[in-house]
Order: structure tokens, then sequence, then C-alpha cells
């Protein structure tokens, strides 16, 4: 868990970070957006 | 390296070559986990069927009783956010972080052992007071970090992680309802074991956060900043001590200006679904409604990034300007639209108070950071979120009680709540004034050297205040 040795940050890394994130906001929006279009209906 | 040093501060200090924008998602680790709080109300109805399974039975905890839960939750997010604002500041993002996560997750799975005991104080212990707990540190770890991360754009920054507190719930709500399917059955209402699941998988994700989080060395700028040479009227270069600030009328002003920004929000936002359908009966059903409810909520998160972003560039008070303006005239509409019989305006009018209300939370760091600089910040901004918690009451009562005492007095229920827009939009107005008089703060509050702080630490334990306060 040392961050002593750590390296500078790469592509991959935020890559990973920003997917742990994202994949699961984005799912839960487009969850949301289903629900809502039933007001349009 | 043991586990306490590993949390100190001193060891979250990045090394060279490190990417601020890895920050961002350390700070939605936490919030995207703390904004269930959102989302708890689908926990509501099973709890009230623990016993009777398909339907309330004698002995059934009552929907009152459990409204509570959110209550406590939110008092003391206020208050640990205002009682360890210094302690986070002080140690550092990751070892509030990790803080947070245990009291978040420990608050799950204490509440699960409530839910199987049907024991109803161990749910308010345990989502409540430890939940809460978590709420307040987790609220407001990242914050000052993100604004020493991105002196350039901190009202973006900070709008990102605060999203997160606002997107959270669209995970956490058809997640929860997917545990409880998952281990439900026809005799026993899997509450418990979706929030065991909530806990376990919320303590990964936010201890992610906690790893990842770093602050920036000492004197760090981003490539190719210079901060501004002339000095903005309003954005200070000059740091205030947390308890200097606290007694500066410019604490206060902004104190109101959160206050009314979300007292006006919060009310709609907890009786959206029931106004939809009482403001246009026939035109919209239960499940429109529902679908009206996720689309304020979308608003609600989106809106904290694009005004806390706007915020970069047209500055704290003129965003604040446009919430109240704007806001102001969009509640004095709102009964036309009802008398007009049009849906979409009435959405559309809606969607965007919504937009501002979370836009209300999302930059006032920013405006505290300009207002009292980056030291302190968090602390700082610990002590404003009381005034959330002041507004999460006196909201959702203001809404509740006028649309009643309208109904007793014979106005019929799609005209029920126009006098409530009003009173929203002259809360607005207050606001506005509040915001107009915001100025600099004085220069006598400013610290003056690195042993301020600790004189100020010394003169407030010899007043008697407790311990990490």
């Amino acid at each position: 868990m040392s961050n002593g040795n750590e390296q500078g940050t790469t592509t991959l890394n935020l890559v990973l970070a920003w997917g742990f994130v994202g994949i699961p906001l984005a799912w839960g929006v487009i969850q949301t957006l289903i629900n809502a279009m039933k007001l349009f209906q | 390296m043991s586990l306490f040093s590993f949390l100190d501060r001193s060891h979250t200090i990045a090394k060279p070559g490190f990417s601020r924008w890895m920050v961002p998602p350390a700070a939605l680790c936490i919030h995207l986990c703390i904004g269930q709080a959102y989302a708890l109300s689908v926990f509501n109805l099973p709890m009230t069927k623990l016993i009777g399974i398909t339907q309330s039975a004698p002995g059934d905890w009552k929907l009152t009783d459990l409204g509570w839960i959110f209550s406590i939750a939110i008092f003391f997010l206020g208050a640990s956010a205002a009682v360890f604002g210094r302690w986070v500041e002080e140690g550092g993002p990751r070892r509030a972080m990790f803080t947070s996560g245990l009291c978040w997750a420990g608050g799950f799975f204490i509440s699960a052992i409530g839910v199987y005991s049907h024991t109803l104080w161990l749910i308010y212990i345990g989502y409540g007071f430890f939940g809460g707990i978590g709420l307040g540190l987790g609220y407001i770890s990242p914050v000052s970090t993100l604004i020493k991360w991105f002196p350039d754009r901190p009202g973006m920054a900070t709008g990102m992680a605060i999203m997160g507190f606002g997107g959270g719930a669209f995970i956490a709500s058809p997640l929860s309802v997917w545990l409880m399917a998952k281990f439900s059955t026809a005799t026993h209402v899997g509450v418990a074991e979706a929030f065991i699941g909530l806990g376990i998988i919320y303590l990964c994700f936010m201890w992610v956060g906690a790893a990842i989080v770093r602050v920036p060395a000492p004197g760090w700028k981003p490539e190719g900043y210079t901060p501004p040479v002339v000095a903005q009227k309003l954005i200070t270069k000059n740091d205030v001590y947390v308890y200097d600030a606290i007694k500066t009328p410019q604490f206060w002003l902004i104190w109101w200006v959160l206050c009314l920004n979300v007292t006006a929000g919060i009310g709609v936002l907890g009786q959206a679904s029931a106004m939809s359908q009482e403001m246009f009966p026939g035109h919209v059903t239960a499940v429109a409604a529902a679908g009206f409810v996720g689309l304020l909520s979308l608003f609600n998160m989106l809106g904290r990034f694009f005004w806390a972003s706007t915020s970069d560039l047209i500055g704290r008070k003129n965003t604040y300007f446009c919430f109240f303006v704007i806001g102001t005239v969009l509640y004095a509409l709102v009964p036309w639209t009802g008398s007009i019989g049009s849906v979409a305006l009435f959405v559309l009018c809606f969607v965007v108070i919504m937009s501002m209300y979370g836009g209300g939370f999302a930059t006032v760091p920013a405006y505290l950071k300009d207002m009292f600089g980056t030291r302190y910040v968090g602390a700082i901004h610990g002590w404003l979120i009381t005034a959330w918690s002041m507004a999460g009451i006196f909201g959702p009562v203001l809404v509740n009680y006028i649309r009643q005492y309208q109904i007793d007095h014979g106005v019929p229920k799609a005209q029920a709540y126009n006098t409530t827009m009003y009173i929203m939009a002259g809360l607005l107005v207050i606001g506005f004034i509040c915001n107009f008089m915001i100025k600099a703060v004085h220069e006598r509050f400013h610290m003056q050297s690195d042993h301020e702080a600790e004189r100020a630490q010394a003169a407030v334990a010899a007043a008697g205040e407790p311990a990490g306060a």
C-alpha cells in the first residue's frame, strides 16, 4: 500500500480510475433516463 | 508501513509525475457511495413489511418511525462536518476518507443487525449516527484537496466531486432493489442482506478512493499556471483560521445564501411526485411522476458540475445571483404552468430549479475558498454544512404544512401549491439580498503567520471547547 516507490501516473491508471467511477455512474444515469421517459409517454 | 502511517497526510504527498486528474475519481469514490442517502427511501416500504412480508402486520414499523432514520443521518452529517472539520483538514484526506468508509459501511452493518433483530433503535444508531458521521466526514474530505490540486478551476473540481453525491442515488436505487429481490423469499424480506451487501460494496469503493487520493507537494502549481497578479476584490490571497471565519459576517451571509437556496429546492424535491400528480390530475400518472423525480435528480446532479464550472468563469457571487434571479422567476411561473395545463413547461421550470439547487451545493466550497483562502476551507465548509441540516428540516415542513393549510381552507388540490411557490420565490429574494451584501473579509481576520493556528487552537482549548472540535 506504500506509495514510496510509485511511478508517474500512466494513461492506464487514469482509464482505470475514471472507469471505476464512471461505469457505475453511467449505468445509473441510463436506468434513470429509461424511467424518466415514462413521463412523456 | 503501518496502517496508521499509511493514512497520515505526510504519506499522501504526491511524487513528481502524479496526475492531478487521479484525484477527482478518488473523490467520486467517496461521494458516489455516500450519495446513497438520497435513495434511502427505497427501503421504506419493505421495512414496513418485515413481519407481514406482503403487507404491514401488527408490530411492523410505521413510515413515520422510519422517516427519522434519514433525519438523524442528516443531522449528524452537519454536526460531524462541523465538529471534525479541522481534524479532516489537518489529518489529510486519506485518513478522513478511510474513517468515513468505516463509519458509513459500519452503519449499514449495524442497521442489518437492527433489521434482523427488528430493533429500530439499532438502525437509528447504525445508519443515523454512524452513517451520518460517515456522510459528514466523506462529504468534506476531498473538498480542500481538490481546490489545492485545481487552483485554476476550483469550482469545476469541487463540482465534479459533489456531482457524485447527487449521482450516488442513481446507482444505489437500482442496486438496492436488485439486492433486496435477490435475497427475498416468500417468507423473508431481504433488507438485512441488502444492507450487508451495500456495506461491503461501499467499504471497498471508499477505501479504493482513500488509497488513490494524494495531496500536492508544498508549493506545487499546475504546469503553465500563474496565479493572478492583480488582486481581485472577492478572491483573497490570505487564509482565515476556521474559528475566525465563523465570526465573520461573510460566513453567516454565505450560510444564509446556502440555507435559502437549499430550503427552496429540498422541499420541492421531497414532494415532487405528489405535486406533479396533484397539479395535473389525469395527465401525470404515478409511474410518470416517478420518472419526473428521476429527471429532477438527474438535473440536480448535472447542475452541480455545470454551475460550479460556470462559476470559474463568471465568479461565485454572480453565479448565486443567477440562482436567485432565475429561481425567483421560475418559482413564480410554476402556478401559471399549472393553470394552463402545460406539463412540459412545468417540467422545464423544475429541472432548471433543480440544476440550481445542486449548483448551490457545488459552488459553495469555491465561494468559501475565495473568501477565506484554501488552508482551512474544508473545515469552514464543514461548519457551513449545518445550513443544509437546517434547510433539510425547514424545506419539507414548509411545503407540507402550507399545502395542508391550503387544502383545509378549501383550496383545490391542483392549486394547493401556488402559495408555496410564491413563498419559495420570496425566500430566493432574501437570498439575493444576502448574496448582495457579501463583501471581502476584513484583513483583521487574516492569518498572520504559521503559528496563528496554534495560537488560535490554544485560545479555543482555554475557552473550554471539546478536543478535536
